[in-house]
């Protein structure tokens, strides 16, 4: 691995959830992903580890680092368990809109107990309608006095059901399309806040995915995060700032196949010899590992310059996200085949990793929608 | 409730290997660790504080990178750590060392409680604690697998044996020694870390402990290693198969052959 000239905090970082990773998460993994169980013990031993405010600032209970220490927490546990790894990164999405938005008073309720762990967050934009159409969204929230009364349903919800706290988009004014939406936060246990069946994935099966139901769900205004009509921005820079974390779990995913596709060719004899020691598993490993290099420089540079409080990162954070989750799925894909027919079988980690691999490319913009992202920033940039 | 938690560092027997000629444990190069059965006493001493209140102080004889199991055991949540570090210290016994900590105990002197693991996996001799506890002249609890209560300055405790186990209760201050069963350690947390790595760690020489130097290190143990050996491993069993009356009049009759 190249050195990436990281602080003596974040390699603590690093250590400890390499350390988790190997202790906690991977005796567990295949197990969860066949019953499909949330990985509540996991999320205890993440949170008494302090892990679960690594990017959020001190005074709110965090410990005060970015998104790069958020990506280098999920880049391990992905290496060991992607689905296990996305309820710890996805309740960072849920938190983002809080931290980004909200006022200091916001803050002070909100994000202490998410910093400690003791509350999940998961955040609601996908609709049935409304995919990568974000601004096609149907739910409402109508204001009435001090209150909105929110409606409609959100689905594919990373966290659904089991998350405390939830940053969602509804549309406060649909004359007005995308800047009639808005950006609330809303507690389980709200009356008329209620959760869909569970959905049965291909792939990260420990992190479970409901709808949430609003029906005439009635929040104080409080509870509105920035103004009315931002939502829409809102959500965009949320996920301009955590792309890069989806480009940390892919890259963690992608580095977990080749670890183990690596051991097993070493291993793996035929024509009386380690199958690592014919040039066509060399070359396949040779471009394994540099593609996840790659990977892994792309997401740590974007991650810094998010950090950094660069202005306008959406084009780097699409290209981090996108590279990454193109490289996991290239990656994982070449790590089964070299397992050859085991690496075929669920009795080998191969297959897990192929299948965990496909969302990368799929949520948080699909991956063509990154590529409109990455055109249209460099139309603009030629443009001024 | 003031703890105080001996731990030592051990070589990682899972990275031991030997040296094909010398047949010697070589241990160039082998990764050192805490004792498996201190992160036991170590999880332990940081409950009773969580539950009692109070401090944890960490103590460990050994050369000066002993340093970094009392590091680990800060990130793991206790508050102060003591290294007992001296040449004077070289090549110490059992004896020796029971004399080293208890002197080094005795400095602390505001204590209610010692917690050892119950033995260390490089010498297996599972003496060490009881030893303290003799030489500071306080009751001990060996092979505690159960803290059941600490009220009105007495412990009752559940030590686990070969049988079953045992509640034996006891004034404190004393010592116990801890079995794997107690609980189930914790993985640091990165406050801890922090801490552990700004951390002060006091040292203590033989003359910061009031030692007589006599009962030091090499002089002071008695102890000679005659032979070290690998014993013999244990024969296999045989397993009678089939039917289950004829299975049984053959281990009759072997029974009655061995002499039973």
């Amino acid at each position: 691995m190249i050195d990436y000239l990281l602080t003596e905090e974040q390699l603590m970082i690093r250590d400890l959830c390499r350390q988790i990773t190997d202790e906690k998460i991977r005796p567990i993994a295949a197990e969860l992903d066949k019953t499909e169980k949330f990985p509540w013990d996991v999320m205890k031993v993440m949170a008494q580890s302090d892990l679960f405010g690594v990017y959020i600032e001190e005074k709110y209970g965090g410990m005060g680092g970015g998104i790069l220490e958020l990506c280098i927490a999920t880049e391990e546990f992905s290496k060991g368990c992607a689905g296990i790894a996305l309820c710890y990164s996805a309740s960072a999405l849920g938190t983002y809109p809080i931290i980004l938005y909200g006022t200091e008073e916001q803050k002070k309720k909100y994000l202490p107990p998410l910093a400690r762990g003791e509350k999940l967050a998961a955040f609601g934009l996908t609709e049935p309608a409304a995919g990568s159409d974000a601004s096609a969204l149907q739910t409402t929230a109508e204001k009435k006095g001090d209150h909105y009364i929110l409606n409609g349903v959100k689905h594919f919800i990373t966290n659904g059901g089991d998350a405390e706290t939830y940053t969602v988009i509804a549309m406060t004014d649909k004359s007005k399309g995308a800047r009639g939406a808005s950006l609330f936060v809303v507690e389980k246990g709200t009356p008329g806040f209620s959760f869909g069946k569970k959905e049965d994935k291909l792939g990260i099966r420990a992190s479970s995915t409901r709808e949430l139901i609003f029906d005439n769900c009635k929040i104080p205004k409080e509870n509105l995060l920035g103004k009315e009509g931002l939502g829409f921005i809102a959500a965009m820079r949320t996920f301009d700032t955590s792309r890069p974390g989806i480009g940390a779990q892919a890259l963690g995913i992608a580095q977990g196949a080749l670890d183990h596709a690596l051991k097993y060719a070493k291993q793996r004899k035929q024509f009386g010899q380690s199958i690592s020691s014919f040039q066509g598993i060399q070359w396949m490993l040779a471009d394994m590992a540099t593609q996840v290099e790659a990977a892994r420089a792309l997401v740590y540079a974007s991650a810094r310059e998010v950090d950094a409080g660069k202005k306008d990162v959406a084009t780097h954070s699409a290209m981090a996200k996108m590279y990454a989750s193109d490289v996991a799925m290239k990656v994982t894909t070449d790590a089964v085949q070299i397992f050859g027919g085991y690496g075929y079988m669920k009795e080998y980690p191969a297959e897990k990793y192929m299948r965990d691999a496909k969302i990368t490319q799929i949520y948080e913009g699909t991956n063509q929608i990154q590529r409109n992202i990455i055109a249209m920033g460099l139309i603009k940039e030629t443009a001024r | 409730m003031n703890i105080i938690v001996c731990i030592k560092q051990v070589p990682d027997t899972t990275e031991v290997r030997i040296d094909p000629v010398t047949k010697n444990l070589v241990r160039d190069g082998v990764k050192s660790i805490v004792n498996p059965f201190d992160m036991y006493a170590i999880e332990e001493g940081v409950r009773l504080r969580e539950k009692h209140g109070g401090k944890v102080t960490v103590i460990t004889m050994g050369p000066p990178q002993a340093e970094a199991v009392l590091r680990e055991a800060i990130s793991l949540g206790c508050d102060d750590a003591v290294l007992i570090s001296d040449r004077a210290f070289a090549g110490s016994d059992t004896l020796a060392t029971c004399y080293t900590l208890s002197k080094a105990i005795e400095k602390i002197k505001d204590y209610d409680l010692v917690i050892c693991g119950k033995q260390a996996i490089d010498g297996d001799t599972a003496q060490v604690g009881p030893g303290v506890a003799s030489t500071l002249d306080i009751p001990q609890i060996t092979y505690v697998r159960k803290i059941e209560e600490i009220k009105d300055n007495n412990i009752t405790a559940e030590r686990a044996t070969e049988e079953g186990y045992e509640v034996v209760q006891t004034k404190m201050p004393c010592l116990i020694t801890v079995v794997k069963e107690i609980n189930t350690p914790r993985l640091p947390s990165l406050k801890g870390k922090m801490k552990a790595k700004s951390a002060v760690i006091t040292v203590w020489k033989a003359a910061d402990i009031n030692a007589d130097e006599s009962r030091l290190g090499l002089k002071g143990s008695p102890t000679e290693v005659w032979k070290i050996f690998t014993p013999p491993p244990r024969p296999k069993g045989r397993i009678f198969e089939g039917d289950p009356q004829e299975s049984v009049n053959q281990l009759v009759e072997l029974l009655k052959d061995l002499n039973h």
